[in-house]
């Protein structure tokens, strides 16, 4: 089976999560988002050499997951699947940073590696937080929400029409790409097969938009979009927010991790 | 009532880059009737059924659609009477859930909230697929996605119901779902197929395309009787008018001794 099918059946599992039924699941969408988003934003807000003070974020999505009942190895598959890429920003650390900063008994850590390992932890945490949160939301609620808290419509439509048709042109791609797996013997001609191919894939696109704008006008539509939506900001979507909000914050100014092993070294001698 | 009455008269059609598409195509539907047009591929089709509810404006001819000659000022009116059901519901059905799709429609005639959800409970009621309503269209089957395109173009509750291909691409058991369903519907209905069981089965009437023109227009039975006919423009008897391939009887004629 080609990768692109593999992807494909990935990318639709992700989005069948998002019909679960619990309790995060029904929360109101903005609350989710706003979460996210401050989760995101005070993960980065690390200083380059800050590593312990991450680890206690990991809370959040291991709650999230066992919570909105994801299956966890699927979330840190996709997570790792990006981890090569997130590794290639931080490779040139350790060359250029030798200064060292901790020692471990005989062995001295240089600030580059330190400074490497909280890029990649870093990037771990919100991609597993975004993922997390398409997976307990689905993709149409988030633009709801966005919708909601003041993204231009054109945008939110725009991004419904994208995730929309991604199903289509992934299923189309993914026959395409078959079609010349199936008769390429293992040699398949090389790069100029596939510009081709990507080139049919977007005239088709190309195509499928005029007839999909057909279809709105035999339905009268007149440049428009009428959503019905409906969102209910109640305490416990109140409760959600600033319950995350005071934790992420407060362990933006505590470090958890120095002071449980202070406590511990403290008890130790 | 004159509403549901579909007539196009000395209909030409040219492509911009000079491909001749429709000739001359002259003929009127009156209400209530079951029409099939039939023809090969690139007959004129597709092109004829895009005349009819405006998304192509002709280059020689009219179209009248109810009371109403087919101009600018008349396309919304005759874009609600006219409910067009396209060949891949994957172009019909663009909205992140079914319900969505099916009130994409009234929302855009500007029905208030409470008319919109009856008329969207109604419709998935009528294609029996109210249990689809909060899914996403692209975890349907193909019958189930088919079913909902008729749907979305029925809760704005049409006069004439436009099908090109109805039956193309579904099993056995959803083609005959989606027939009796279309037989129920006593709108004024309009077809193209290349299922022309389902034609002799549904249409009472059938218009032949070839080469963009109109090449018989009658009773679906005539028509299929007419071995000349059919040959002339690529196309077959069908399957059920044909001999048994063990004993060589045909059905319609071990029906007519019964």
């Amino acid at each position: 089976m080609s990768n692109i099918d593999k992807s494909f059946r990935d990318f639709r599992l992700l989005d069948r999560l998002a019909f679960g039924e619990t309790a995060v699941h029904r929360l109101d969408p903005r609350a989710k988002v706003l979460v996210t988003l401050l989760y995101i934003v005070t993960v980065v807000s690390f200083g380059k050499y800050d590593l312990s003070a991450l680890f206690p974020y990991f809370i959040f999505p291991a709650v999230m997951i066992s919570v909105g009942g994801l299956p966890a190895g699927f979330v840190i598959r996709k997570v790792l699947l990006l981890a090569p890429f997130v590794l290639m920003i931080g490779i040139f650390n350790p060359v250029f940073d030798r200064e060292v900063l901790v020692r471990l008994g005989p062995v001295g850590i240089s600030g580059g590696w330190i400074s490497c390992a909280s890029i990649v932890v870093r990037t771990m945490l919100t991609l597993g937080a975004a993922l997390i949160l398409v997976g307990v939301t689905g993709f149409p609620a988030i633009c709801g929400a966005l919708e909601r808290m003041g993204m231009p419509r054109v945008l939110a439509v725009q991004l419904l029409f994208l995730y929309r048709y991604i199903f289509v042109l992934t299923e189309e791609g993914a026959r395409a790409s078959r079609a010349r797996e199936l008769r390429a013997f293992g040699k398949g001609l090389g790069m100029k097969t596939f510009a081709s191919l990507v080139g049919h894939l977007l005239l088709r696109t190309w195509q499928r938009a005029e007839r999909i704008h057909m279809a709105m006008l035999a339905r009268g539509f007149v440049g428009e979009f009428h959503a019905r939506r409906e969102f209910r900001f109640g305490a416990r979507e109140l409760l959600f927010l600033f319950g995350w909000s005071a934790l992420f914050i407060s362990l933006r100014f505590w470090n958890l991790s120095r002071m449980l092993g202070d406590a511990l070294t403290g008890i130790v001698s | 009532m004159s509403h549901h009455i579909v007539e196009v008269k000395n209909l030409n059609h040219t492509y911009p880059d000079g491909t001749v598409a429709l000739r001359d195509v002259s003929f009127r539907i009156v209400h209530g009737e079951s029409v099939a047009i039939i023809g090969a591929n690139g007959a004129g089709k597709s092109t004829l059924l895009q005349h009819l509810n405006g998304y192509l404006a002709p280059t020689g001819g009219e179209v009248r659609i109810g009371d109403f000659p087919l101009t600018k000022a008349t396309l919304p009116e005759i874009r609600r009477a006219v409910g067009m059901v396209f060949q891949d519901p994957d172009d019909q059905l663009f909205m992140p859930t079914v319900h969505d799709d099916v009130a994409f429609g009234p929302l855009n005639l500007g029905l208030p909230e409470q008319e919109v959800e009856r008329r969207v409970r109604e419709a998935l009621d009528q294609v029996g697929a109210a249990h689809l309503a909060d899914k996403p269209p692209y975890h349907l089957s193909g019958g189930e996605k088919k079913r909902v395109a008729i749907a979305t173009v029925l809760s704005m509750s049409p006069t004439i119901l436009v099908m090109d291909e109805p039956t193309s691409g579904l099993d056995p058991y959803a083609r005959r779902r989606l027939m009796s369903l279309l037989r129920d519907f006593h709108h004024t209905k309009i077809f193209t197929s290349h299922d022309l069981d389902m034609v002799m089965d549904l249409c009472d009437r059938t218009i032949v395309l070839h080469q963009g023109e109109v090449r018989a227009d009658g009773p679906t039975m005539e028509i299929f009787r007419d071995e000349d006919l059919l040959v002339g423009c690529r196309l077959e008897k069908p399957l059920s008018m044909q001999g048994c391939p063990l004993c060589g009887r045909v059905k319609s004629e071990v029906d007519g001794r019964r």
